[in-house]
C-alpha cells in the first residue's frame, strides 16, 4: 500500500534522467533491429551489455534492499508467524529492508531508479532487465542451493541468455479462476466465466490489470479460437492480438474493477464487490483467512504463470548480502515456506520435504512437466515470434502497452 | 553590503529549492514528454519526437481529460454548495459560543490520512456497507463514488475561506443594504455574494486542481474508471515519456485555470 505522490515520483524520475546524462547509453538497441545475436533457440534477439559476475563473496554489507512480489519475502509484518527473515538477519548480519510489487512493469520501472539490490523477476521482466543492464550475470557457484534446484528450471530461455545465468530460479506456479463459493454457481471450469459468460456476474468480476493479461485472452482463444492459429499467447501477430483486443474490450463492460494491489483484491474478494476473475493463490487463501467463502481452480483451457528468477543489481553495493538472501530464499527449509504461503511450486526439490503438507509438491505438480506444459509462463513479447514462426512479425510488448492502454481507456 | 549578502544568504536556499528542484522537475517533465521508449526494454530513448503529443490529442485521451474535468467541476460545485451554507451558518448564525467547535469539527477529518478516509469511503459504498443499510442502495464503485469520496477529501479546503469571508463581511454593511430598503433576497445578491466571490474562487482553486490530478481515490473507490491521474499513474511504469506528456497536460490546464481565478482578485484570499 505504498504510493507516491504524483508529483513526488515525476520529479525524481524526471531529475534522474536529467541528472545521469548519457549514463545509461543502451548498446545493441534491442528488438528494434533485425540483428539476431541468438543461435538456435528463440532467445536473446539481443546482445546483452559485457558485464562481469560476482568472482567471490566478500564481507555482508549490513543491508540488503529486496524488490519482491508479495508474499516472497516475509519478515513477520503481515503475520507473526510467517517470517523466514529475522532469523536470516541475524545469522548474516544483512538487514532485509523489503518493497513489494504488483506487476513485472512495475518491477521494471523500480528495478531502474537503483535503489535494489535484488529483485524476483517473472519472464516478462527478466529479459527486459538484461537487455537494458540492470542485472548482471549470476555466479551460480557461489549459491550452495543451486544444486539441489529441479534441471528443469536451470538455463531456461528467461534466466540465461547465450549460455550465461542470469539468476536463481525461485518456483513456479499457475495464475488461478478465483471465485465466491456463495455468488457464483455453478462452480466455474473454464476462463469462459470471466470472457464469454462475464455477463452473469456484471460489474463484479475483476483483471489482472496490466498488459501481460492480454495473454490471459490468448489463452482462452487457443482453447475457444483455434482458427485463429495461436499456439504461444505471448506470439501474437496483429489478427490475434486484434482478437485478443476485442475479447478483453467486451469483458470491460462486466469489470467492476481491475486489480494490481494484491490488498484491494484480497478486500474486494471479502466484501463481495468482486466474485469472479484471475488471481494468485496466495490472494486466495488470504482472503479465506479472513474467513470469507472463496475457492479457485485451474480452467481447463490451462492458464498464464510464472517462474521466477532471483537476480542481482549491476550497480548493487550490497552483493554479498544480496546473494546470501538469494542462497536462503532457494534453500530448502526457506524455499518449502514461501512454496506454501504463496500457493507455488518450490524451485529446490529438496524443498518438497520440508513442507508442513507433504502433499504439497504433489498438490502443485511441483515435477509434472506435463502440467506446467498448460502453463504458459508470463514472457516479453517480442517480433520475432517465440513460437517460431518467421512468415509473420509477432506483435512487441510496446503494441501491447498501447493495446492494453485502449482497451483500459476504451 | 553585509545587509545584502544577509538577505541573499537567506533566500538562497528557497530559490534554489524553487528553481531546481521544482521548475527544474517541471522543465524536466516538459522535456521528458518530447521522447520516446525503446520497445523491447522500456527505457526511455533520447530521440526527439511528437509522437506522444499526437497520442494524448487522440480521442481516447482527449475523452479522459473531458471526463477528469467533468469530476473536478462536479467536485467543485457540489464543494460549493455544501460550503456557502454552512459557512455562512457557523460566521453568521451560530451563536458564537459555538463557532470555534464548528469550525474544529470541519478541520477534524484533516487530521485523519487521506488513505483511511478513502478506504472508510470503499468500505461504506462496498455492497453491505454503510450506504446500502441504510439508505438501502449504493451507487457502487464508479464516476458517483468518486465524485462524493473526492467532495468529502477537499470540502474543508473550501469551507475555510469562505467562512473567513463571512466573518470579515462588516455588519454595517448589511446594516446599510436594510436600510436603504433591500430584502434579504436582494442583499444577499448585491452585497453577500460579491463579498464572498474572491473566497469561493480560492476555494475552488483548491477542489478543482485537487481533484484534477488525483489518482489514488479514484483507484480505490472508482472501480474501473480512468482519469488523468490514473492514466498518468499507469504510464510511470509502461512509457513514462507518455506519462510526462500526459502530466503537461494537467499542467496546462491549471496554469490557464489560475490565469482565470486571478481576474476575480481570488489569489489575494489564499
Amino acid at each position: 500500500m505504498t504510493k507516491l505522490a504524483p508529483v513526488a515520483a515525476f520529479a525524481a524520475a524526471a531529475l534522474a534522467l536529467a541528472a545521469c546524462g548519457g549514463g545509461t547509453a543502451s548498446t545493441g538497441s534491442p528488438g528494434s533491429g533485425g540483428t539476431s545475436g541468438g543461435g538456435g533457440t528463440a532467445n536473446a534477439p539481443f546482445t546483452p551489455p559485457k558485464l562481469d559476475k560476482l568472482a567471490a563473496l566478500g564481507t555482508p554489507e549490513g543491508t540488503v534492499n529486496v524488490l519482491a512480489w508479495p508474499g516472497y519475502v516475509e519478515d513477520g509484518t503481515n503475520d507473526p508467524k510467517v517470517d523466514w527473515v529475522t532469523d536470516f538477519e541475524k545469522a548474516s548480519g544483512c538487514q532485509v529492508n523489503v518493497k513489494t510489487f504488483g506487476t513485472s512493469d512495475e518491477a521494471v520501472q523500480l528495478m531502474r531508479t537503483g535503489q535494489y539490490d535484488v529483485v524476483s523477476a517473472s519472464g516478462d521482466a527478466t529479459l527486459r532487465l538484461i537487455a537494458a543492464g540492470d542485472v548482471e550475470p549470476m555466479n551460480t557457484d557461489l549459491i550452495t542451493s543451486y544444486k539441489d534446484i529441479f534441471d528443469s528450471l536451470k538455463m531456461k530461455p528467461w534466466n540465461s541468455v547465450n549460455g550465461v545465468a542470469y539468476g536463481i530460479p525461485h518456483g513456479r506456479g499457475a495464475n488461478v479462476l478465483m471465485y465466491r463459493t456463495d455468488k457464483v454457481s455453478p462452480a466455474p471450469d473454464s476462463w469462459g466465466a470471466v470472457f464469454d459468460k462475464a455477463g452473469a456476474n456484471k460489474g463484479a468480476v475483476t483483471a489482472y490489470d496490466s498488459p501481460i493479461y492480454i495473454a490471459d485472452a490468448a489463452v482462452y482463444l487457443m482453447a475457444t479460437k483455434p482458427e485463429l492459429g495461436i499456439t504461444n499467447p505471448y506470439a501474437l501477430d496483429a489478427t490475434q492480438l486484434a482478437a485478443a483486443a476485442d475479447l478483453l474490450k467486451a469483458q470491460k463492460a462486466n469489470i467492476g474493477e481491475y486489480w494490481s494491489d494484491y490488498t484491494k483484491v484480497v478486500q474486494a474478494f471479502k466484501a463481495g464487490s468482486t466474485v469472479l476473475g484471475t488471481s494468485w493463490q496466495v490472494i486466495v487463501n488470504l482472503t479465506a483467512a479472513e474467513k470469507a467463502p472463496v475457492a479457485a481452480v485451474l480452467p481447463k483451457e490451462g492458464a498464464t504463470g510464472w517462474s521466477d528468477t532471483w537476480m542481482v543489481a549491476t550497480k548493487s553495493t550490497r552483493k554479498t548480502c544480496g546473494y546470501k538472501l538469494i542462497d536462503h530464499l532457494v534453500s530448502p527449509k526457506t524455499n518449502a515456506a514461501i512454496a506454501e504461503w504463496f500457493g507455488e511450486a518450490p524451485a529446490n526439490k529438496l524443498a518438497c520435504q520440508e513442507t508442513a503438507d507433504k502433499a504439497h509438491c504433489a498438490t502443485y505438480h511441483a515435477e509434472d512437466e506435463a502440467y506446467f506444459a498448460k502453463v504458459y509462463y508470463w514472457n516479453t513479447p517480442i517480433p520475432q515470434c517465440l513460437d517460431g514462426r518467421t512468415d509473420v512479425a509477432c506483435t512487441d510488448y510496446a503494441t501491447w502497452t498501447k493495446t492494453w492502454t485502449e482497451i483500459r481507456n476504451s | 553590503m553585509r545587509r545584502r549578502m544577509a538577505l541573499l544568504g537567506l533566500l538562497a536556499p528557497p530559490m534554489v529549492w524553487l528553481g531546481v528542484a521544482y521548475l527544474g522537475a517541471l522543465a524536466a517533465i516538459f522535456a521528458t514528454a518530447f521522447w520516446s521508449t525503446d520497445p523491447f526494454t522500456n527505457q526511455v530513448v533520447r530521440t526527439w519526437s511528437l509522437k506522444n503529443v499526437q497520442g494524448v490529442l487522440g480521442p481516447t485521451y482527449l475523452g479522459i481529460i473531458g471526463r477528469t474535468l467533468l469530476i473536478a467541476v462536479l467536485v467543485t460545485v457540489v464543494c460549493i454548495l455544501v460550503a456557502v451554507p454552512f459557512a455562512y451558518f457557523t460566521a453568521r448564525v451560530a451563536p458564537s459560543r459555538a463557532r470555534p467547535i464548528l469550525v474544529a469539527l470541519i478541520l477534524v477529518p484533516l487530521w485523519a490520512s487521506y488513505l483511511v478516509k478513502a478506504y472508510a469511503w470503499r468500505t461504506m459504498l462496498s455492497p453491505g456497507g454503510v450506504l446500502e443499510s441504510v439508505l438501502g442502495a449504493t451507487p457502487g464503485f464508479g464516476l458517483t463514488a468518486v465524485v462524493l469520496t473526492l467532495t468529502y477529501l477537499w470540502l474543508p479546503y473550501m469551507v475555510l475561506p469562505v467562512y473567513a469571508a463571512f466573518e470579515r463581511l462588516p455588519e454595517s454593511h448589511l446594516e446599510a443594504s436594510a436600510d436603504l430598503g433591500a430584502g434579504a433576497g436582494m442583499t444577499f445578491r448585491r452585497v453577500v455574494i460579491p463579498a464572498i466571490v474572491p473566497s469561493v474562487a480560492a476555494g475552488t482553486v483548491f477542489t478543482f486542481s485537487l481533484s484534477l490530478g488525483d489518482y489514488i481515490a479514484v483507484q480505490i473507490v472508482g472501480g474501473k474508471l480512468q482519469v488523468l491521474g490514473t492514466a498518468v499513474y499507469q504510464n510511470t511504469t509502461l512509457d513514462l515519456p507518455f506519462a510526462a506528456a500526459l502530466g503537461t497536460v494537467s499542467v496546462l490546464v491549471m496554469i490557464g485555470y489560475l490565469a482565470a481565478v486571478s481576474r476575480t482578485g481570488a489569489l489575494e484570499n489564499l
